[in-house]
Protein backbone atom coordinates (compact mmCIF):
# COMPACT_ATOMS: atom_id res chain seq x y z
CA UNK A 1 0.00 0.00 0.00
CA UNK A 2 3.03 2.27 0.08
CA UNK A 3 3.20 2.14 -3.72
CA UNK A 4 2.14 5.71 -4.41
CA UNK A 5 -0.71 8.11 -3.93
CA UNK A 6 -3.42 6.49 -5.99
CA UNK A 7 -3.48 3.23 -4.04
CA UNK A 8 -3.24 5.04 -0.73
CA UNK A 9 -6.29 7.15 -1.55
CA UNK A 10 -8.16 4.03 -2.70
CA UNK A 11 -7.27 2.25 0.52
CA UNK A 12 -8.44 5.23 2.56
CA UNK A 13 -11.77 5.34 0.77
CA UNK A 14 -12.29 1.61 1.41
CA UNK A 15 -11.26 2.05 5.05
CA UNK A 16 -13.63 4.95 5.68
CA UNK A 17 -16.56 3.36 3.85
CA UNK A 18 -16.20 0.08 5.78
CA UNK A 19 -16.30 2.03 9.04
CA UNK A 20 -19.22 4.23 7.98
CA UNK A 21 -21.35 1.35 6.66
CA UNK A 22 -20.81 -0.85 9.73
CA UNK A 23 -21.34 2.00 12.18
CA UNK A 24 -24.63 2.94 10.52
CA UNK A 25 -25.89 -0.65 10.34
CA UNK A 26 -24.96 -1.46 13.92
CA UNK A 27 -26.07 1.77 15.60
CA UNK A 28 -29.20 2.34 13.49
CA UNK A 29 -31.73 0.64 15.83
CA UNK A 30 -30.65 2.97 18.64
CA UNK A 31 -30.97 6.04 16.44
CA UNK A 32 -34.41 4.73 15.53
CA UNK A 33 -35.33 4.46 19.23
CA UNK A 34 -34.43 8.13 19.70
CA UNK A 35 -36.65 9.18 16.78
CA UNK A 36 -39.63 7.10 17.95
CA UNK A 37 -39.30 8.34 21.52
CA UNK A 38 -40.07 11.93 20.54
CA UNK A 39 -42.55 11.46 17.69
CA UNK A 40 -46.26 12.08 18.10
CA UNK A 41 -48.44 9.03 17.48
CA UNK A 42 -50.10 10.67 14.50
CA UNK A 43 -46.66 11.09 12.92
CA UNK A 44 -45.51 7.58 13.91
CA UNK A 45 -48.58 5.86 12.53
CA UNK A 46 -49.03 7.60 9.18
CA UNK A 47 -47.57 5.33 6.53
CA UNK A 48 -47.02 8.10 3.97
CA UNK A 49 -44.91 10.26 6.32
CA UNK A 50 -41.17 10.30 5.79
CA UNK A 51 -40.09 8.28 8.86
CA UNK A 52 -36.66 9.94 9.06
CA UNK A 53 -37.93 13.42 9.94
CA UNK A 54 -40.44 14.95 12.33
CA UNK A 55 -43.63 15.60 10.37
CA UNK A 56 -45.35 16.92 13.49
CA UNK A 57 -43.87 18.70 16.50
CA UNK A 58 -41.71 16.51 18.79
CA UNK A 59 -43.49 15.42 21.97
CA UNK A 60 -42.76 14.19 25.48
CA UNK A 61 -46.04 12.24 25.67
CA UNK A 62 -44.37 8.83 25.38
CA UNK A 63 -42.04 9.59 28.27
CA UNK A 64 -44.97 10.88 30.34
CA UNK A 65 -46.88 7.66 29.66
CA UNK A 66 -43.84 5.55 30.44
CA UNK A 67 -43.07 7.18 33.77
CA UNK A 68 -46.64 8.03 34.79
CA UNK A 69 -48.79 5.12 33.76
CA UNK A 70 -46.58 2.04 33.54
CA UNK A 71 -44.53 0.10 36.06
CA UNK A 72 -41.28 1.01 34.30
CA UNK A 73 -39.75 2.77 37.31
CA UNK A 74 -40.63 -0.18 39.50
CA UNK A 75 -38.92 -2.57 37.08
CA UNK A 76 -35.81 -0.39 37.15
CA UNK A 77 -35.90 -0.57 40.94
CA UNK A 78 -36.33 -4.36 40.94
CA UNK A 79 -33.43 -4.71 38.54
CA UNK A 80 -31.15 -2.44 40.58
CA UNK A 81 -31.96 -4.34 43.79
CA UNK A 82 -31.40 -7.76 42.20
CA UNK A 83 -28.21 -6.46 40.56
CA UNK A 84 -26.83 -5.23 43.89
CA UNK A 85 -27.64 -8.49 45.70
CA UNK A 86 -26.18 -10.63 42.92
CA UNK A 87 -23.00 -8.53 42.97
CA UNK A 88 -22.63 -9.08 46.74
CA UNK A 89 -23.21 -12.84 46.48
CA UNK A 90 -20.84 -13.11 43.53
CA UNK A 91 -18.05 -11.26 45.34
CA UNK A 92 -18.45 -13.25 48.56
CA UNK A 93 -18.14 -16.55 46.73
CA UNK A 94 -15.88 -15.74 43.77
CA UNK A 95 -13.12 -13.65 45.38
CA UNK A 96 -11.96 -16.27 47.91
CA UNK A 97 -12.40 -19.09 45.39
CA UNK A 98 -10.32 -17.28 42.77
CA UNK A 99 -7.56 -16.58 45.29
CA UNK A 100 -7.54 -20.23 46.36
CA UNK A 101 -7.22 -21.37 42.74
CA UNK A 102 -4.53 -18.82 41.90
CA UNK A 103 -2.31 -19.38 44.96
CA UNK A 104 -3.19 -22.25 47.23
CA UNK A 105 -4.25 -25.26 45.25
CA UNK A 106 -1.21 -25.71 43.04
CA UNK A 107 -1.33 -27.52 39.71
CA UNK A 108 -4.86 -28.83 39.84
CA UNK A 109 -6.06 -25.30 40.57
CA UNK A 110 -5.30 -24.37 36.95
CA UNK A 111 -7.31 -27.29 35.57
CA UNK A 112 -10.17 -26.65 37.97
CA UNK A 113 -10.12 -23.00 36.88
CA UNK A 114 -10.63 -23.94 33.24
CA UNK A 115 -13.36 -26.39 34.31
CA UNK A 116 -15.16 -23.60 36.13
CA UNK A 117 -14.73 -21.30 33.14
CA UNK A 118 -16.45 -23.91 30.97
CA UNK A 119 -19.54 -23.90 33.18
CA UNK A 120 -19.99 -20.31 31.98
CA UNK A 121 -20.89 -21.82 28.61
CA UNK A 122 -23.92 -23.65 30.05
CA UNK A 123 -26.92 -21.63 28.83
CA UNK A 124 -30.14 -20.80 30.72
CA UNK A 125 -32.08 -22.59 27.99
CA UNK A 126 -30.59 -25.91 29.14
CA UNK A 127 -31.50 -25.53 32.82
CA UNK A 128 -34.62 -23.35 32.92
CA UNK A 129 -37.06 -26.27 33.09
CA UNK A 130 -35.58 -28.07 36.13
CA UNK A 131 -34.71 -24.74 37.80
CA UNK A 132 -38.31 -23.57 37.46
CA UNK A 133 -39.30 -26.61 39.58
CA UNK A 134 -36.54 -25.93 42.11
CA UNK A 135 -37.67 -22.31 42.38
CA UNK A 136 -41.30 -23.38 42.80
CA UNK A 137 -40.41 -25.94 45.50
CA UNK A 138 -38.49 -23.27 47.44
CA UNK A 139 -41.56 -21.01 47.25
CA UNK A 140 -39.66 -18.33 45.32
CA UNK A 141 -41.78 -18.40 42.18
CA UNK A 142 -43.06 -15.00 40.99
CA UNK A 143 -40.70 -13.11 43.31
CA UNK A 144 -37.40 -11.39 42.53
CA UNK A 145 -35.73 -13.76 45.03
CA UNK A 146 -35.90 -16.50 42.39
CA UNK A 147 -33.45 -14.63 40.18
CA UNK A 148 -31.37 -13.44 43.13
CA UNK A 149 -30.78 -17.14 43.84
CA UNK A 150 -30.15 -18.27 40.26
CA UNK A 151 -28.18 -15.42 38.65
CA UNK A 152 -24.99 -15.95 40.69
CA UNK A 153 -24.71 -19.35 39.00
CA UNK A 154 -24.12 -17.37 35.79
CA UNK A 155 -21.85 -14.68 37.24
CA UNK A 156 -19.63 -16.73 39.58
CA UNK A 157 -17.85 -18.96 37.02
CA UNK A 158 -16.68 -16.12 34.77
CA UNK A 159 -15.86 -13.91 37.78
CA UNK A 160 -13.63 -16.62 39.29
CA UNK A 161 -11.89 -16.91 35.93
CA UNK A 162 -11.31 -13.14 35.63
CA UNK A 163 -10.09 -12.78 39.23
CA UNK A 164 -7.80 -15.80 38.96
CA UNK A 165 -5.88 -14.07 36.19
CA UNK A 166 -5.81 -10.91 38.24
CA UNK A 167 -4.47 -12.52 41.44
CA UNK A 168 -1.80 -14.39 39.52
CA UNK A 169 -0.38 -11.10 38.27
CA UNK A 170 0.24 -9.91 41.86
CA UNK A 171 3.81 -10.63 43.02
CA UNK A 172 3.93 -13.46 45.59
CA UNK A 173 6.55 -11.56 47.60
CA UNK A 174 3.87 -9.15 48.77
CA UNK A 175 2.04 -11.81 50.78
CA UNK A 176 5.32 -13.43 51.89
CA UNK A 177 6.43 -10.11 53.35
CA UNK A 178 3.10 -9.62 55.09
CA UNK A 179 3.32 -13.11 56.57
CA UNK A 180 6.85 -12.50 57.83
CA UNK A 181 5.37 -9.45 59.57
CA UNK A 182 3.07 -11.80 61.47
CA UNK A 183 -0.12 -11.95 59.39
CA UNK A 184 -1.69 -15.32 58.64
CA UNK A 185 -2.15 -16.36 55.03
CA UNK A 186 -5.84 -15.45 55.22
CA UNK A 187 -4.97 -12.16 56.94
CA UNK A 188 -2.52 -11.34 54.14
CA UNK A 189 -5.25 -12.09 51.60
CA UNK A 190 -7.75 -9.77 53.30
CA UNK A 191 -5.40 -6.94 54.24
CA UNK A 192 -2.90 -6.96 51.37
CA UNK A 193 -4.31 -8.71 48.30
CA UNK A 194 -7.93 -7.53 48.34
CA UNK A 195 -7.12 -3.80 48.68
CA UNK A 196 -4.72 -3.78 45.73
CA UNK A 197 -7.17 -5.81 43.62
CA UNK A 198 -9.83 -3.10 43.61
CA UNK A 199 -9.80 -2.69 39.83
CA UNK A 200 -10.16 -6.45 39.28
CA UNK A 201 -13.00 -6.58 41.79
CA UNK A 202 -14.67 -3.59 40.12
CA UNK A 203 -14.52 -5.43 36.80
CA UNK A 204 -16.41 -8.33 38.37
CA UNK A 205 -18.95 -5.92 39.89
CA UNK A 206 -19.71 -4.35 36.49
CA UNK A 207 -19.75 -7.72 34.73
CA UNK A 208 -22.22 -9.20 37.22
CA UNK A 209 -24.45 -6.15 37.32
CA UNK A 210 -24.71 -5.82 33.54
CA UNK A 211 -25.35 -9.55 33.17
CA UNK A 212 -28.31 -9.17 35.54
CA UNK A 213 -29.74 -6.36 33.40
CA UNK A 214 -29.23 -8.34 30.20
CA UNK A 215 -30.68 -11.69 31.23
CA UNK A 216 -34.06 -12.59 29.78
CA UNK A 217 -34.80 -16.32 29.88
CA UNK A 218 -34.75 -17.03 33.63
CA UNK A 219 -36.66 -13.85 34.48
CA UNK A 220 -39.31 -14.71 31.88
CA UNK A 221 -39.63 -18.26 33.18
CA UNK A 222 -39.70 -17.62 36.93
CA UNK A 223 -41.62 -14.36 37.33
CA UNK A 224 -45.09 -13.63 35.99
CA UNK A 225 -46.71 -10.73 37.96
CA UNK A 226 -46.23 -7.40 36.20
CA UNK A 227 -45.04 -5.51 39.27
CA UNK A 228 -42.24 -7.99 40.07
CA UNK A 229 -40.65 -7.91 36.63
CA UNK A 230 -37.05 -7.24 35.76
CA UNK A 231 -36.59 -4.45 33.25
CA UNK A 232 -35.39 -6.71 30.42
CA UNK A 233 -38.63 -8.72 30.51
CA UNK A 234 -41.02 -5.98 31.63
CA UNK A 235 -40.38 -3.74 28.63
CA UNK A 236 -40.79 -6.24 25.79
CA UNK A 237 -43.62 -8.26 27.39
CA UNK A 238 -45.63 -5.88 29.57
CA UNK A 239 -45.54 -2.63 27.60
CA UNK A 240 -47.68 -4.48 25.06
CA UNK A 241 -51.41 -4.44 25.92
CA UNK A 242 -53.10 -7.34 24.21
CA UNK A 243 -51.92 -6.87 20.66
CA UNK A 244 -51.33 -3.13 20.91
CA UNK A 245 -47.71 -2.03 20.94
CA UNK A 246 -47.04 1.42 22.42
CA UNK A 247 -44.05 1.90 20.18
CA UNK A 248 -43.15 5.40 21.36
CA UNK A 249 -42.97 4.43 25.04
CA UNK A 250 -41.43 1.07 24.22
CA UNK A 251 -38.55 2.65 22.32
CA UNK A 252 -38.11 5.29 25.03
CA UNK A 253 -37.85 2.56 27.66
CA UNK A 254 -35.32 0.61 25.57
CA UNK A 255 -33.21 3.69 25.08
CA UNK A 256 -33.26 4.89 28.68
CA UNK A 257 -32.29 1.43 29.93
CA UNK A 258 -29.75 0.48 27.27
CA UNK A 259 -27.56 3.56 27.10
CA UNK A 260 -26.31 3.67 30.72
CA UNK A 261 -25.69 -0.09 30.70
CA UNK A 262 -23.85 0.18 27.39
CA UNK A 263 -21.63 3.02 28.66
CA UNK A 264 -20.81 1.13 31.85
CA UNK A 265 -20.01 -2.09 29.98
CA UNK A 266 -17.91 -0.25 27.44
CA UNK A 267 -15.63 1.14 30.16
CA UNK A 268 -14.62 -2.35 31.26
CA UNK A 269 -14.89 -4.11 27.94
CA UNK A 270 -11.18 -4.70 27.39
CA UNK A 271 -10.92 -6.61 30.66
CA UNK A 272 -13.93 -8.80 29.88
CA UNK A 273 -12.43 -9.56 26.50
CA UNK A 274 -9.14 -10.54 28.09
CA UNK A 275 -11.16 -13.08 30.09
CA UNK A 276 -13.06 -14.34 27.04
CA UNK A 277 -9.94 -15.08 25.04
CA UNK A 278 -8.96 -17.95 27.40
CA UNK A 279 -5.28 -17.15 27.04
CA UNK A 280 -5.37 -17.46 23.23
CA UNK A 281 -3.93 -13.95 23.27
CA UNK A 282 -0.89 -13.25 25.39
CA UNK B 1 -3.95 -24.65 58.72
CA UNK B 2 -1.98 -25.66 55.64
CA UNK B 3 -2.25 -23.85 52.35
CA UNK B 4 -4.17 -26.74 50.83
CA UNK B 5 -6.71 -26.83 53.63
CA UNK B 6 -7.19 -23.06 53.53
CA UNK B 7 -7.54 -23.27 49.75
CA UNK B 8 -10.23 -25.91 50.06
CA UNK B 9 -12.14 -23.84 52.63
CA UNK B 10 -12.01 -20.69 50.49
CA UNK B 11 -12.93 -22.60 47.39
CA UNK B 12 -15.71 -24.83 48.75
CA UNK B 13 -18.64 -22.34 48.99
CA UNK B 14 -18.39 -21.36 45.31
CA UNK B 15 -18.11 -24.96 44.16
CA UNK B 16 -21.02 -26.00 46.35
CA UNK B 17 -23.12 -23.19 44.88
CA UNK B 18 -22.22 -24.21 41.33
CA UNK B 19 -23.00 -27.87 42.03
CA UNK B 20 -26.37 -27.00 43.58
CA UNK B 21 -27.47 -24.57 40.87
CA UNK B 22 -25.85 -26.01 37.74
CA UNK B 23 -24.92 -29.65 38.44
CA UNK B 24 -28.08 -30.66 40.30
CA UNK B 25 -30.52 -29.02 37.81
CA UNK B 26 -28.64 -30.66 34.98
CA UNK B 27 -29.12 -34.10 36.56
CA UNK B 28 -32.78 -33.20 37.11
CA UNK B 29 -33.12 -32.23 33.43
CA UNK B 30 -31.78 -35.62 32.38
CA UNK B 31 -34.10 -37.34 34.85
CA UNK B 32 -37.12 -35.39 33.56
CA UNK B 33 -36.25 -36.23 29.98
CA UNK B 34 -36.62 -39.94 30.77
CA UNK B 35 -39.83 -39.48 32.79
CA UNK B 36 -43.45 -38.39 32.45
CA UNK B 37 -43.11 -35.29 34.67
CA UNK B 38 -45.66 -32.49 34.18
CA UNK B 39 -46.31 -29.23 36.00
CA UNK B 40 -49.14 -29.87 38.45
CA UNK B 41 -48.58 -33.56 39.12
CA UNK B 42 -46.24 -34.25 42.02
CA UNK B 43 -44.73 -37.68 41.37
CA UNK B 44 -43.26 -38.94 38.15
CA UNK B 45 -42.27 -42.27 36.65
CA UNK B 46 -39.35 -43.15 34.44
CA UNK B 47 -40.53 -44.01 30.96
CA UNK B 48 -37.22 -44.74 29.24
CA UNK B 49 -36.76 -43.31 25.76
CA UNK B 50 -40.48 -42.62 25.27
CA UNK B 51 -40.06 -38.81 25.19
CA UNK B 52 -37.21 -38.96 22.72
CA UNK B 53 -39.18 -41.32 20.50
CA UNK B 54 -42.19 -39.00 20.42
CA UNK B 55 -40.28 -35.73 19.93
CA UNK B 56 -38.16 -37.22 17.14
CA UNK B 57 -41.40 -38.01 15.33
CA UNK B 58 -42.87 -34.53 15.80
CA UNK B 59 -42.54 -32.22 12.77
CA UNK B 60 -42.17 -29.18 15.07
CA UNK B 61 -39.09 -30.69 16.66
CA UNK B 62 -37.46 -31.58 13.35
CA UNK B 63 -38.13 -28.09 12.08
CA UNK B 64 -36.70 -26.59 15.29
CA UNK B 65 -33.55 -28.71 15.10
CA UNK B 66 -33.06 -27.82 11.46
CA UNK B 67 -33.65 -24.10 12.15
CA UNK B 68 -31.23 -24.05 15.08
CA UNK B 69 -28.50 -25.45 12.84
CA UNK B 70 -29.34 -23.19 9.88
CA UNK B 71 -29.49 -20.06 12.06
CA UNK B 72 -26.20 -20.86 13.77
CA UNK B 73 -24.27 -21.73 10.61
CA UNK B 74 -25.58 -18.79 8.56
CA UNK B 75 -25.19 -16.25 11.35
CA UNK B 76 -21.66 -17.38 12.26
CA UNK B 77 -20.50 -17.41 8.63
CA UNK B 78 -21.65 -13.82 8.21
CA UNK B 79 -20.36 -12.76 11.62
CA UNK B 80 -16.84 -14.13 11.08
CA UNK B 81 -16.44 -12.50 7.66
CA UNK B 82 -17.86 -9.14 8.76
CA UNK B 83 -15.95 -8.99 12.03
CA UNK B 84 -12.66 -9.88 10.32
CA UNK B 85 -13.18 -6.95 7.95
CA UNK B 86 -14.37 -4.62 10.69
CA UNK B 87 -11.51 -5.50 13.04
CA UNK B 88 -9.02 -4.67 10.26
CA UNK B 89 -10.69 -1.30 9.76
CA UNK B 90 -10.67 -0.52 13.48
CA UNK B 91 -7.09 -1.56 14.15
CA UNK B 92 -5.23 1.59 13.13
CA UNK B 93 -5.86 4.62 15.33
CA UNK B 94 -7.93 7.43 13.82
CA UNK B 95 -9.50 10.59 15.15
CA UNK B 96 -12.94 9.50 16.34
CA UNK B 97 -12.04 5.86 17.05
CA UNK B 98 -13.37 5.85 20.62
CA UNK B 99 -16.79 7.10 19.53
CA UNK B 100 -16.96 4.76 16.54
CA UNK B 101 -16.03 1.85 18.79
CA UNK B 102 -18.81 2.70 21.25
CA UNK B 103 -21.40 3.00 18.46
CA UNK B 104 -20.29 -0.28 16.93
CA UNK B 105 -20.42 -2.01 20.31
CA UNK B 106 -23.93 -0.85 21.26
CA UNK B 107 -25.71 -3.97 19.95
CA UNK B 108 -23.57 -6.23 22.14
CA UNK B 109 -23.49 -4.15 25.32
CA UNK B 110 -27.18 -3.18 25.39
CA UNK B 111 -29.61 -5.78 26.80
CA UNK B 112 -30.47 -8.21 24.01
CA UNK B 113 -34.22 -8.23 24.66
CA UNK B 114 -34.32 -4.44 24.24
CA UNK B 115 -32.24 -4.35 21.06
CA UNK B 116 -34.48 -7.05 19.62
CA UNK B 117 -37.66 -5.11 20.37
CA UNK B 118 -36.05 -2.18 18.52
CA UNK B 119 -35.73 -4.49 15.50
CA UNK B 120 -39.33 -5.56 15.91
CA UNK B 121 -40.31 -1.94 15.32
CA UNK B 122 -37.93 -1.61 12.36
CA UNK B 123 -39.45 -4.79 10.85
CA UNK B 124 -43.06 -3.88 11.69
CA UNK B 125 -45.67 -5.17 9.25
CA UNK B 126 -47.07 -1.69 8.46
CA UNK B 127 -44.68 0.98 9.70
CA UNK B 128 -41.35 -0.65 8.86
CA UNK B 129 -38.72 1.89 7.84
CA UNK B 130 -37.17 -0.68 5.51
CA UNK B 131 -40.48 -1.08 3.71
CA UNK B 132 -40.80 2.71 3.47
CA UNK B 133 -37.37 3.03 1.87
CA UNK B 134 -38.07 0.19 -0.59
CA UNK B 135 -41.36 1.80 -1.63
CA UNK B 136 -39.64 5.18 -1.94
CA UNK B 137 -37.07 3.54 -4.24
CA UNK B 138 -39.97 2.00 -6.21
CA UNK B 139 -38.99 -1.60 -5.48
CA UNK B 140 -42.49 -2.25 -4.17
CA UNK B 141 -45.89 -0.65 -4.51
CA UNK B 142 -47.58 0.46 -1.28
CA UNK B 143 -49.77 -2.31 0.23
CA UNK B 144 -47.90 -5.07 -1.61
CA UNK B 145 -44.78 -4.68 0.50
CA UNK B 146 -43.21 -7.73 2.20
CA UNK B 147 -44.21 -8.71 5.75
CA UNK B 148 -40.74 -9.16 7.25
CA UNK B 149 -41.85 -11.26 10.21
CA UNK B 150 -44.98 -12.72 8.64
CA UNK B 151 -43.55 -14.80 5.80
CA UNK B 152 -41.50 -17.92 6.66
CA UNK B 153 -38.34 -17.18 4.66
CA UNK B 154 -38.27 -13.49 5.46
CA UNK B 155 -38.85 -14.26 9.14
CA UNK B 156 -35.90 -16.69 9.12
CA UNK B 157 -33.73 -14.09 7.41
CA UNK B 158 -34.81 -11.50 10.00
CA UNK B 159 -33.82 -13.76 12.90
CA UNK B 160 -30.42 -14.39 11.30
CA UNK B 161 -29.98 -10.67 10.69
CA UNK B 162 -30.63 -9.80 14.33
CA UNK B 163 -28.24 -12.52 15.53
CA UNK B 164 -25.54 -11.12 13.22
CA UNK B 165 -26.25 -7.58 14.34
CA UNK B 166 -25.80 -8.60 17.97
CA UNK B 167 -22.72 -10.80 17.58
CA UNK B 168 -20.61 -8.85 15.05
CA UNK B 169 -19.51 -6.36 17.75
CA UNK B 170 -18.55 -9.12 20.19
CA UNK B 171 -16.62 -11.03 17.56
CA UNK B 172 -14.94 -7.85 16.37
CA UNK B 173 -13.54 -6.89 19.77
CA UNK B 174 -12.26 -10.43 20.33
CA UNK B 175 -10.48 -10.29 16.98
CA UNK B 176 -9.11 -6.82 17.73
CA UNK B 177 -7.54 -8.28 20.87
CA UNK B 178 -6.07 -11.05 18.71
CA UNK B 179 -4.72 -8.70 16.05
CA UNK B 180 -2.99 -6.51 18.59
CA UNK B 181 -1.01 -9.59 19.67
CA UNK B 182 0.47 -10.19 16.19
CA UNK B 183 3.94 -8.64 16.03
CA UNK B 184 3.81 -5.76 13.53
CA UNK B 185 7.17 -6.76 12.02
CA UNK B 186 5.87 -9.94 10.43
CA UNK B 187 3.28 -8.48 8.01
CA UNK B 188 5.67 -5.58 7.34
CA UNK B 189 8.51 -7.93 6.46
CA UNK B 190 6.18 -9.86 4.17
CA UNK B 191 5.17 -6.70 2.37
CA UNK B 192 8.80 -5.66 1.91
CA UNK B 193 9.47 -9.12 0.45
CA UNK B 194 6.84 -8.28 -2.16
CA UNK B 195 3.77 -10.04 -0.78
CA UNK B 196 0.64 -8.05 -1.70
CA UNK B 197 -2.27 -7.21 0.58
CA UNK B 198 -4.27 -10.37 -0.17
CA UNK B 199 -1.29 -12.71 0.10
CA UNK B 200 -0.29 -11.19 3.42
CA UNK B 201 -3.90 -11.52 4.58
CA UNK B 202 -4.41 -15.17 3.61
CA UNK B 203 -0.91 -16.53 4.21
CA UNK B 204 0.14 -14.62 7.30
CA UNK B 205 -2.53 -12.64 9.12
CA UNK B 206 -5.40 -15.14 9.02
CA UNK B 207 -3.25 -18.19 9.91
CA UNK B 208 -1.76 -16.28 12.84
CA UNK B 209 -5.23 -15.33 13.97
CA UNK B 210 -6.68 -18.86 13.84
CA UNK B 211 -6.73 -19.34 17.64
CA UNK B 212 -8.53 -16.05 18.23
CA UNK B 213 -10.95 -16.59 15.35
CA UNK B 214 -11.80 -19.98 16.84
CA UNK B 215 -12.49 -18.41 20.24
CA UNK B 216 -14.85 -15.87 18.63
CA UNK B 217 -16.50 -18.64 16.63
CA UNK B 218 -16.93 -20.99 19.61
CA UNK B 219 -18.58 -18.30 21.75
CA UNK B 220 -20.68 -17.24 18.76
CA UNK B 221 -21.92 -20.79 18.23
CA UNK B 222 -23.00 -21.08 21.87
CA UNK B 223 -24.65 -17.65 21.88
CA UNK B 224 -26.66 -18.36 18.70
CA UNK B 225 -27.46 -22.04 19.11
CA UNK B 226 -28.72 -21.74 22.68
CA UNK B 227 -30.41 -18.35 22.34
CA UNK B 228 -34.13 -18.02 22.82
CA UNK B 229 -34.53 -14.28 23.38
CA UNK B 230 -34.22 -13.11 19.76
CA UNK B 231 -36.67 -15.67 18.37
CA UNK B 232 -39.11 -15.35 21.25
CA UNK B 233 -39.41 -11.57 20.96
CA UNK B 234 -39.19 -11.27 17.19
CA UNK B 235 -41.50 -14.06 16.02
CA UNK B 236 -42.30 -16.34 19.00
CA UNK B 237 -41.33 -19.20 16.67
CA UNK B 238 -43.89 -18.24 14.02
CA UNK B 239 -45.23 -18.04 11.42
CA UNK B 240 -46.25 -21.75 11.63
CA UNK B 241 -43.11 -22.89 13.50
CA UNK B 242 -40.98 -21.58 10.62
CA UNK B 243 -38.53 -19.84 13.00
CA UNK B 244 -38.91 -22.22 15.96
CA UNK B 245 -35.55 -23.23 17.46
CA UNK B 246 -34.69 -25.89 20.05
CA UNK B 247 -34.64 -23.44 22.99
CA UNK B 248 -37.87 -21.69 21.98
CA UNK B 249 -39.61 -25.03 21.40
CA UNK B 250 -38.37 -26.27 24.79
CA UNK B 251 -39.86 -23.15 26.38
CA UNK B 252 -43.17 -23.51 24.54
CA UNK B 253 -43.39 -27.19 25.47
CA UNK B 254 -41.91 -27.35 28.94
CA UNK B 255 -42.90 -24.00 30.47
CA UNK B 256 -45.93 -22.72 28.58
CA UNK B 257 -47.25 -26.21 27.77
CA UNK B 258 -46.49 -27.70 31.24
CA UNK B 259 -44.87 -30.78 29.69
CA UNK B 260 -41.64 -30.78 31.71
CA UNK B 261 -40.52 -34.14 30.37
CA UNK B 262 -40.74 -33.30 26.68
CA UNK B 263 -39.32 -29.79 27.27
CA UNK B 264 -36.33 -31.20 29.13
CA UNK B 265 -35.76 -33.80 26.42
CA UNK B 266 -35.75 -31.07 23.75
CA UNK B 267 -33.24 -28.91 25.61
CA UNK B 268 -30.91 -31.91 26.05
CA UNK B 269 -30.33 -31.74 22.31
CA UNK B 270 -28.24 -28.63 23.04
CA UNK B 271 -25.74 -30.74 24.99
CA UNK B 272 -23.78 -32.34 22.09
CA UNK B 273 -23.02 -28.90 20.66
CA UNK B 274 -21.98 -27.57 24.07
CA UNK B 275 -19.71 -30.56 24.65
CA UNK B 276 -18.07 -30.08 21.25
CA UNK B 277 -17.54 -26.37 21.93
CA UNK B 278 -16.09 -27.14 25.37
CA UNK B 279 -13.69 -29.66 23.81
CA UNK B 280 -12.37 -27.18 21.25
CA UNK B 281 -12.20 -24.42 23.85
CA UNK B 282 -10.01 -26.69 26.00
CA UNK B 283 -7.74 -27.32 23.03
CA UNK B 284 -7.32 -23.57 22.47
CA UNK B 285 -6.63 -23.02 26.17
CA UNK B 286 -4.20 -25.93 26.27
CA UNK B 287 -2.28 -24.67 23.26
CA UNK B 288 -2.06 -21.22 24.85
CA UNK B 289 -0.58 -22.82 27.98
CA UNK B 290 2.07 -24.77 26.10
CA UNK B 291 3.27 -21.88 23.93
Amino acid sequence: MQRGGFRTIGARIVHVSVLVVFTILLAFPFYWMVIATFKQNIDLYTVENNPFTFNAKPTLDHLRLLFGETQFVRWLGNTALVGALVVVITLLLAVPAAYALARLTGRWGQHLGIGIFLTYLIPPTLLFIPLSRVVALLGLQDTIWSVVLVYPSMTIPFSIWLLMGFFKSIPKELEDAAMVDGLTRFGAFIRMVVPISVSGILTVVIFSFTLVTQEFVYALTFISPESNQMVGVGIPIFLVRGDVYFWGSLMAACLITSVPIALLYNLFLDRFIAGFTVGAVK
Amino acid sequence: MSNRQLGAVMFAPAVLFIILLIGFPFVLAVLYAFSDARIGSTGFHLVGLENFRSILQSPSFRKALQNSIVFTVCAQAIVIVCSTILSMALEKPFRVRGLVRLLILLPWVAPVSLGTIGWKWILDSIYSVITWVLIWLHFYKPYSAPMWLGEPHLAMASVILVHCWRLIPFSTVIMLAGRSAIPKEIPEAASIDGAGFWRTLFHITIPMMTPIISVALLFGIVFTFTDMTVVYILTAGGPFDSTQTLPSLAFATGVQGSDLAAGAAISLFLVPVLVAVAYFMLRVAHRAEVV
